[in-house]
């Protein structure tokens, strides 16, 4: 089947006078010219460029264009560290009804009490969840709770005159984000060792920490799908020395009900909502990433936050401390909206159960994978298993890449590729709990497969997808951002 | 009820093949003193219909846009989505994916993000944009930070016109880097040109400007910009998406960086989010080193074939680590989207219209209700879409007066400029009509 149509950029499907919109006639007196109601040297002499198409051009060039993903409605797609579950259709219609959707950010506290109580009750939910009793909803990514949170930090040294705390202690193994967070944050970053069993090294940890610590940012489970069985005493050290322990919260899939980032003694941490509680990931956004933390760094927050005064909702600007705000309006609420209806629809039974499937499937694919790949650390996993394509780069040199090109062939999303940075050929496998057996074993047929095939087939796959292997160094090094006729 | 699919056979089966009794056993590496050992306290689950049903009781709580007439600004604007925006952005092919990682898997996304970026640059008259930021205010501290590291200084200057919450969000930001905000007063409602001459020094790093500003006013950008560039500084230029239909666009008027809220390009109001932050710089290697966020770039494949892929990586967070040019991973994909199926279903034609529409319909509505006895515009700056009117006596008892007959009339400017207390700011989109705007000079003359 040809759905190639209308594929091409959409400026080359323009032509002067095809329009798509039309607007209503003006029903105001309209019959001064625009340069009597705004000076001319304000105005544009045209309207900027945009490509001229009819409707059923637009249409179908963007159907056409989606047709070139994967995605999680049309295939498996265990790509770690994302949590790339089943995204419910019951969300999408609630979301889009107008007495939330044509909610305007600004308008006063009387008309939103709804809305205020939704984002109330989630502020609750996710404290419960994490064991930690102050929420901010604001952040809108989980890069930028991390941030937000690290800001927290911050203010509540500056304010305990502890200045002389500037490190931020981050794992080899931690998403890049965390570093980049502390740096933004005005932090100096010094990484932390994992040790051979993928979790922090202890010892590593005791040299690096000192007065001048002021946050270990950590994520438990780790990247290689590992619970930090040492969490509790690595928490302790942090707090004997003043320290404040931040959870990097992108696992949280793998402990929902089971254990509390607040009981095994993190002070703060950030929710992907995005992920764990199912949000559409949106082809790279938008996300959610409210922040929660312990009770002594509740004014700090980004303000505002909802409060609940008598039988009235109200959002809380009065709030002394708080470190001001990170982004304009009240949050990604349509991505929390999303979230609340996750967790109303789940329960804490549901909740629990999605960490419990969500563990047994990892385990599950990572049993299969391990007949043919190496996965260097022992089990069983959490949520999340890394497994290594280094003999297979020794024995057929087929690299880690070239088998995730082949998956796509088959029509599997691939895993994470060469993250965590701690594995050589590192292939990071998330399958969620809305998988069935027979997708893993699917799944999992075809990584053996692959590994069987000739090499050369492999080497210049895929060989089924629109395009393949796409030159990068070209991309790169003759810069083109733009069309331009 | 969790979208999980394995029987209880299934779950056996796979645990035997893991070699576990049970899905307790793959827990055992939790310490049991740190197991919860209760269950939560959330509420419990809802089918489907329960869900639908509470939350239909919940919002009918609220009062929004569409049960009373809104002419509420500040930043996010009720203007018109035309429903191919919708039904584009409803494919879940592009809604359930993520980050396009695996280039061949995602060539929809990446051609998507590649136009939209090909449509801000014609949208700002700028060389280069981004995949998208979070929202405006993100956006206009990610550009601050952009000139810090391009010219090497720490003092940013930004006028007090430019939207309040943009600037605590710098503020917020330049509390914790080595970076001065020093605010521009404008007590007139618009920069002064001469005031940033006197201001900028060469221990400026940018100068910021938002037109129209958040009175919804315009600035004179050409003069602001000449005097930053005077000094060597940069010129970051906030600007409104809709309204460069008819206006002068940042690349027209001398911005180094242009910046934007990019709601009103088919982003529905949601209460605030998800929106979307635009950036677009020049096309030059100084701020490409230093553009956050993700860039698609073209390029060819294996067998020659005009491919799409993520590119200039380095920069970013999960190469650079602590010296990326910005820590944001997800970024706003989908709106990105949306304001892709939006200017090309308006085309530039219907953009115009509709900036137009919005300049006529301010413009009346703005005459007809300072005849309203001590109602007056504030200021005298020429504006676009949205003005700030002084009005008698309480403007919150105001405006909850005119509430109760089913407007959401203005935002009461005390919320965020004290000294402005008695005044509102009043927003026209394409979509309110004469009807409306008459019904709110009704409404007000009643209640003033």
């Amino acid at each position: 089947m040809n759905n190639t149509q209308s594929t091409e950029v959409i400026f080359e499907l323009s032509k002067s006078g095809r329009r798509c919109h039309r607007l209503p006639a003006c029903d105001v007196p309209s019959s001064q010219p625009l340069d009597k109601l705004i000076p001319r040297e304000h105005l544009a002499d045209k309207p900027p460029p945009l490509p001229e198409v009819g409707e059923i051009d637009l249409i179908r060039h963007y159907t056409n264009l989606s047709a070139r993903n994967m995605s999680i409605d049309t295939n498996f797609y265990p790509l770690g560290s994302c949590t790339m579950k089943y995204n419910p259709k019951r969300h999408e219609r609630l979301a889009a009804l107008p007495q939330y959707a044509n909610l305007h950010p600004l308008q006063d506290d009387d008309t939103t009490q709804g809305m205020l109580e939704i984002l109330f009750e989630m502020q609750q939910y996710l404290a419960e969840i994490s064991g930690l009793p102050a929420v901010s909803l604001q952040p809108a990514a989980g890069a930028h709770g991390e941030l937000a949170a690290l800001f927290v930090a911050a203010a509540y040294f500056r304010d305990k005159g502890e200045t002389h705390r500037r490190k931020v202690l981050v794992p080899d193994s931690a998403h890049g984000t965390n570093p980049a967070s502390a740096a933004l944050a005005g932090f100096d970053t010094i990484t932390v060792k994992s040790g051979a069993n993928g979790l922090v090294d202890l010892e590593d940890l005791k040299s690096k920490l000192g007065d001048d610590t002021a946050v270990f940012m950590i994520t438990n489970p780790n990247t290689l799908g590992l619970f930090e069985t040492q969490i509790k005493t690595i928490t302790d050290l942090l707090h004997s020395k003043g320290a404040l322990v931040y959870l990097d919260g992108a696992n949280m899939n793998a402990i929902l009900g089971i254990t509390r980032p607040g009981d095994f003694g993190a002070d703060m941490q950030h929710y992907n909502v995005h992920k764990t509680f199912t949000g559409p990931h949106g082809g790279g956004g938008p996300g959610s990433g409210p922040i929660a933390v312990r009770d002594f760094l509740a004014g700090y927050l980004p303000a505002p936050v909802v409060i609940k005064d008598g039988a009235k909702y109200k959002l809380n600007f009065d709030m002394p401390k708080s470190i001001g705000r990170v982004r304009s309006f009240f949050g990604n609420v349509g991505i929390l909206f999303r979230g609340y209806c996750y967790i109303r629809t789940l329960g804490p039974d549901g909740l629990k159960e999605v960490s419990e499937q969500a563990v047994l499937n990892a385990n599950y694919l990572r049993a299969r994978v391990v007949e043919g790949f190496d996965v260097p650390h022992a089990g069983p996993c959490m949520h999340e298993f890394v497994a290594s394509a280094r003999s297979l780069v020794r024995e057929r040199k087929i690299t880690a890449k070239d088998v995730c090109k082949r998956l796509l062939d088959f029509g599997f999303h691939a895993p994470t590729v060469y993250f965590p940075m701690v594995v050589a050929e590192a292939l990071m496998m998330e399958p969620t709990e809305t998988e069935s057996k027979e997708t893993l074993d699917a799944f999992a047929d075809t990584l053996l497969k692959i590994k069987a095939e000739d090499p050369e087939v492999v080497k210049i796959a895929p060989h089924t997808h629109v395009v393949s292997r796409p030159d990068e160094v070209k991309a790169a090094k003759e810069l083109k951002l733009r069309w331009k006729s | 009820m969790s979208y999980v699919l394995n029987t209880p056979e299934d779950q056996k089966a796979m645990l035997a093949a893991i070699g576990v009794a049970s899905v307790e056993d793959l827990f055992a590496n939790i310490p049991a003193a740190l197991r919860l050992g209760r269950t939560l306290d959330i509420p419990p689950a809802m089918s489907e219909m329960e869900l639908q049903a509470h939350l239909s009781q919940l919002l009918a709580k609220n009062q929004s846009a569409s049960e009373a007439v809104c002419f509420l600004g500040g930043g996010a604007y009720d203007h018109f989505i035309p429903s191919v925006v919708d039904a584009i952005a409803g494919r879940s092919e592009f809604y359930t994916a993520y980050t396009p990682y695996q280039a061949e898997a995602s060539q929809g996304t990446l051609q998507a993000v590649f136009e939209y970026q090909s449509l801000m640059c014609e949208l700002t008259g700028m060389g280069v944009a981004n995949a998208s930021l979070y929202e405006g205010g993100s956006s206009v501290t990610e550009a601050a930070l952009m000139t810090l590291g391009i010219t090497k200084r720490q003092e940013v200057l930004i006028a007090e016109s430019v939207h309040p919450e943009y600037r605590q969000t710098l503020e917020t930001y330049a509390a914790n880097l080595n970076c001065k905000v020093r605010t521009l007063p404008t007590p007139n409602g618009v920069l002064n040109p001469d005031d940033v001459k006197t201001a900028v020094s060469d221990a400026t790093a940018c100068v910021i400007a938002q037109s129209p500003n958040f009175f919804g006013h315009l600035e004179e950008m050409q003069a602001i910009g000449d005097a930053a560039h005077k000094v060597g500084a940069l010129f970051v230029a906030s600007f409104d998406p809709v309204s460069v239909g008819a206006l002068n666009r940042p690349g027209d008027y001398g911005a180094d960086i242009a910046v934007a809220e990019g709601q009103g390009l088919g982003v529905p109001l949601q209460y605030g989010g998800p929106y979307l932050g635009i950036l677009a710089c020049h096309d030059d290697s100084r701020f490409l080193r230093k553009i956050p966020g993700r860039l698609v770039g073209q390029t060819t494949d294996r067998n020659g074939k005009r491919a799409w892929v993520l590119t200039l990586q380095p920069r970013e967070q999960h190469i650079a680590r602590a010296n990326a040019t910005s820590n944001i991973c997800t970024n706003q994909g989908l709106l990105a989207l949306r304001a892709a199926v939006y200017l090309t279903a308006v085309g530039p034609q219907g953009l115009k219209e509709t900036a137009e529409l919005c300049v006529r319909k301010a413009h009346y509505a703005a005459e007809q209700l300072c005849k309203v006895g001590g109602v007056s515009l504030r200021f005298k700056a020429p504006f676009v879409k949205e003005f700030a009117l002084q009005v008698p006596g309480d403007a919150d008892l105001l405006l909850a007066k005119l509430r109760a007959k089913g407007f959401h009339a203005g935002l009461p400017l005390g919320r965020w400029y004290p000294a402005l207390k008695d005044c509102i700011t009043v927003a026209v989109t394409e979509k309110r009509t004469k009807a409306e705007i008459d019904g709110l000079v009704e409404a007000l003359k009643a209640s003033a």
